[in-house]
C-alpha cells in the first residue's frame, strides 16, 4: 500500500525575557532547585499573576513574522490537570482567543523546493515545574524554577507530508525566534521542544487515519528520526490490518522507537475556562503597527537579498542566511573582501568544517568575521593560493595572529615573479630528464595527463607558494622545449 | 437535565476528591439541579453575543519586565512537609 503521511507540529518556544510569565521572579537554566521562585509559582492560595509586557511584545513580535492575525483581544484560560510539577492544579494558557490566530510559512527544502505551512496559532503559556524522579529513596522531587516561564506555543496545521519537510519547518520556526530575539534557541536545554502529530492515509484518500502524538522531541535529528520510526510502526499495523489508537507516545532516542505513553481512553479532560485572576487583554492597532515596525529583516527576506544582491545561488543564500549570526559574519567578511562568492564558499566550506569540529556556534568562532575576510584578500589578489590559506587559516583559529602577520612569519608568501618560477621549473626538467623525455615523445592527449606530474613537483619544491595560475602555461611552454 | 453516578464519580476524580457512596448521592443531585438551571439560561437567545470572559470592564494590567523577586527557598521549602537537597519531596509519581 502506498500511505500518505500527515503531520501537524506543536512547537513550544521558551519566550527569554527577564522574569516569569506572571510573576516577578527570575528565568534562567540551571540554577539551583527552588531559588527562581514566589508564592504565585508555588500556587499558594490567594497569590495573584500579574502578566509580563515583554513576553506580549514578543508574541506580537512572532505573530507578524509569520504572517498572522494578531488577536486584539486575547484571554488566558485555565487548563485544569493535577500532577506535582504543577502546584496550582492548573497551567495557565490560552485557548479560545489566544494572541496570535492564523498564519503561515514558506519552508525551503533541501532540494529546493518550497511549501506553505498553514499555522493555527499561536498561544502564550506557562511552563510548569520540574519532577526529578531519581535518587530520593522512592519520593519524587520537585523543582519549580521553570514554573510559569513563559512559552510560546507555535501550533501549526496537519500540512507536511514528510519528515525532511517536518524538520525543514522547525528549523525555520528555530531560525525565526532567534532572529526576533525572542528565544534562545538552545534545544539541548529545553528552549525549543517539539510534540509531533502524525498519521497515515492511503495515497488519495480525503479523510486523515488516525493519529498519534509523539511528545517533547527535543533536537531536530530526533524529529527526524522519530517521524521515521512512527510511520514505519504506523504502516506495519494498517499493513497487518490492524488499527492505530490515538495515543500519546514518547520517543526513545537509545533505542530509536515511540512507545506508549498514555491512551486516549485515559486521556485529560482539561476543562479549559476563562482564568479569572487575569483580565482579558486588549491592544491597540498603534501598539500592534509599532512592534511591526521594529521587526529585523528576517531569514527568507535576507535569503532573496543575497541573492539579488551578492548574486548567490539559492542553496548557498539559504544556508547563510539560516543564522543570524552566519548572516552577520558573512556580511562583515563580505565588506572586506568584496568578493561575495569566494566569501560565501570560504564560510560555508573551511570555516564551517572547523566550527563543525570543534562544536562551537559562529560567535564563538576564534577567528572574527575582519579577519576572516582580511585572509581571503590575500587568496583574491594572489599572495596565497587557496592550499596555503586553509593552512593560515588553521593558524589563525590557534591565536597566532592575523592572517598578514602568518604569512609574513612563516614566508608563505605566493611566488609570483616569472624568473623565479621559471628558475623553479628548470631545476625540475633538469632533475627529471627521463620524464621529460617521455613527455615529449607523447601524444597531445597523454601529455595533457602527464603534466600533472610536474605540477606537482613544482608545487613541492615551492613548498605550495608558487601562483598556479602562473606555473601552468610557463611549464607548458618550457615542457615542448 | 441531570446527572448520573458515574459522571458524578468522574468528575470527583478530576478534582482529586475522594467521594462516599452518601456523597455521591447528594452531589447527583445538586449537580443536576444546577446543571438544570443551566438549561434553562441556555434557552436564552444570544445570537450575536460575544462570550464575557470576565464580569469586570477592565483590561490587564501589564508588568515591566524586571526581577523584583529574590531567592526565598528556605522559607517556601519550612512549609513542606519533605523535602531534600533544595527540592520539595511527594510520592513517587512514576512507575
Amino acid at each position: 500500500m502506498n500511505w500518505e503521511v500527515v503531520i501537524g507540529l506543536e512547537i513550544h518556544t521558551q519566550l527569554s525575557t527577564k522574569s516569569k510569565l506572571f510573576s516577578g521572579a527570575a528565568v534562567g537554566f540551571g540554577a539551583e532547585p527552588n531559588t527562581q521562585t514566589t508564592l504565585v509559582d508555588l500556587g499558594m492560595p490567594g497569590a495573584l499573576p500579574v502578566f509580563n509586557k515583554e513576553a506580549l511584545r514578543m508574541a506580537v513580535m512572532f505573530g507578524h513574522a509569520i504572517n498572522a492575525e494578531i488577536g486584539m483581544t486575547s484571554v488566558f484560560a485555565r487548563k485544569n490537570y493535577f500532577y506535582p510539577d504543577l502546584p496550582k492544579g492548573y497551567q495557565t494558557s490560552q485557548m479560545d482567543h489566544p494572541i496570535v490566530g492564523k498564519g503561515y510559512l514558506d519552508v525551503t527544502l533541501e532540494d529546493g523546493t518550497t511549501s506553505r505551512v498553514g499555522i493555527t496559532r499561536a498561544h502564550l503559556e506557562e511552563d510548569a515545574g520540574k519532577s526529578l524522579h531519581e535518587d530520593f529513596h522512592g519520593m519524587t522531587g520537585i523543582d519549580l524554577n521553570r514554573s510559569s516561564t513563559p512559552l510560546l506555543e507555535i501550533v501549526s496545521e496537519p500540512d507536511i507530508r514528510s519528515a525532511k519537510e517536518a524538520v525543514a519547518y522547525v528549523k525555520m520556526i528555530h531560525s525565526i525566534v532567534t532572529y526576533l530575539g525572542i528565544c534562545d534557541g538552545n534545544m539541548a536545554e529545553g528552549s525549543m521542544r517539539c510534540d509531533i502529530n502524525l498519521s497515515l492515509r492511503p495515497k488519495g484518500q480525503q479523510e486523515y487515519g488516525t493519529r498519534t502524538e509523539i511528545k517533547n522531541v527535543n533536537s531536530f535529528r530526533f524529529i527526524e528520526k522519530a517521524i521515521y520510526t512512527e510511520i514505519e510502526r504506523q504502516a506495519d499495523i494498517l499493513e497487518d490490518g490492524g488499527r492505530i489508537i490515538q495515543e500519546t507516545r514518547l520517543y526513545d532516542p537509545e533505542k530509536n522507537e515511540t512507545r506508549s505513553m498514555r491512551s486516549k481512553e485515559d486521556a485529560n479532560d482539561y476543562r479549559y475556562f476563562p482564568c479569572p485572576d487575569l483580565l482579558p487583554i486588549v491592544l491597540t492597532q498603534e501598539y500592534v503597527d509599532d512592534i511591526k515596525a521594529t521587526l529585523p529583516e528576517l531569514p527568507s527576506q535576507k535569503a532573496a537579498r543575497f541573492q539579488s544582491e551578492y548574486s548567490l545561488s539559492e542553496y548557498d543564500a539559504h544556508v547563510l542566511s539560516s543564522s543570524r549570526a552566519m548572516a552577520e559574519y558573512f556580511e562583515n567578511a563580505q565588506s572586506v573582501v568584496k568578493d561575495a562568492k569566494l566569501t560565501a564558499n570560504w564560510a560555508m566550506g573551511e570555516l564551517s568544517k572547523l566550527l563543525n569540529q570543534e562544536q562551537i556556534d559562529i560567535d564563538q568562532s576564534p577567528v572574527n568575521a575582519i579577519a576572516f575576510g582580511e585572509l581571503l584578500v590575500r587568496i583574491k589578489d594572489n599572495t596565497i593560493n587557496g592550499k596555503t590559506a586553509k593552512d593560515v587559516l588553521q593558524a589563525m583559529w590557534q591565536g597566532e595572529g592575523s592572517a598578514d602577520d602568518i604569512i609574513e612569519a612563516k614566508g608563505l608568501k605566493q611566488v609570483t615573479d616569472t624568473g623565479a618560477i621559471e628558475a623553479m621549473i628548470q631545476g625540475i626538467l633538469d632533475a627529471n630528464t627521463a620524464q621529460v623525455e617521455q613527455f615529449r615523445a607523447a601524444d597531445e592527449d597523454k601529455q595533457k595527463k602527464m603534466i600533472g606530474f610536474f605540477v606537482g613537483q613544482v608545487m613541492k619544491a615551492s613548498q605550495g607558494k608558487a601562483n598556479p595560475g602562473m606555473v601552468n602555461p610557463i611549464l607548458a611552454k618550457m615542457l615542448k622545449g | 437535565m441531570s446527572i448520573d453516578k458515574q459522571d458524578v464519580q468522574k468528575i470527583a476524580h478530576l478534582a482529586r476528591l475522594a467521594l462516599t457512596e452518601e456523597d455521591a448521592d447528594q452531589y447527583q443531585h445538586s449537580l443536576s439541579s444546577v446543571l438544570s438551571l443551566v438549561e434553562q439560561m441556555q434557552s436564552v437567545n444570544t445570537d450575536g453575543v460575544e462570550p464575557l470572559s470576565n464580569p469586570l470592564e477592565m483590561t490587564q494590567r501589564l508588568r515591566e519586565d524586571k526581577v523584583t523577586e529574590e531567592n526565598r527557598r528556605d522559607a517556601f521549602l519550612a512549609n513542606a512537609p519533605k523535602t531534600d537537597a533544595g527540592l520539595f519531596l511527594v510520592p513517587q509519581v512514576i512507575e
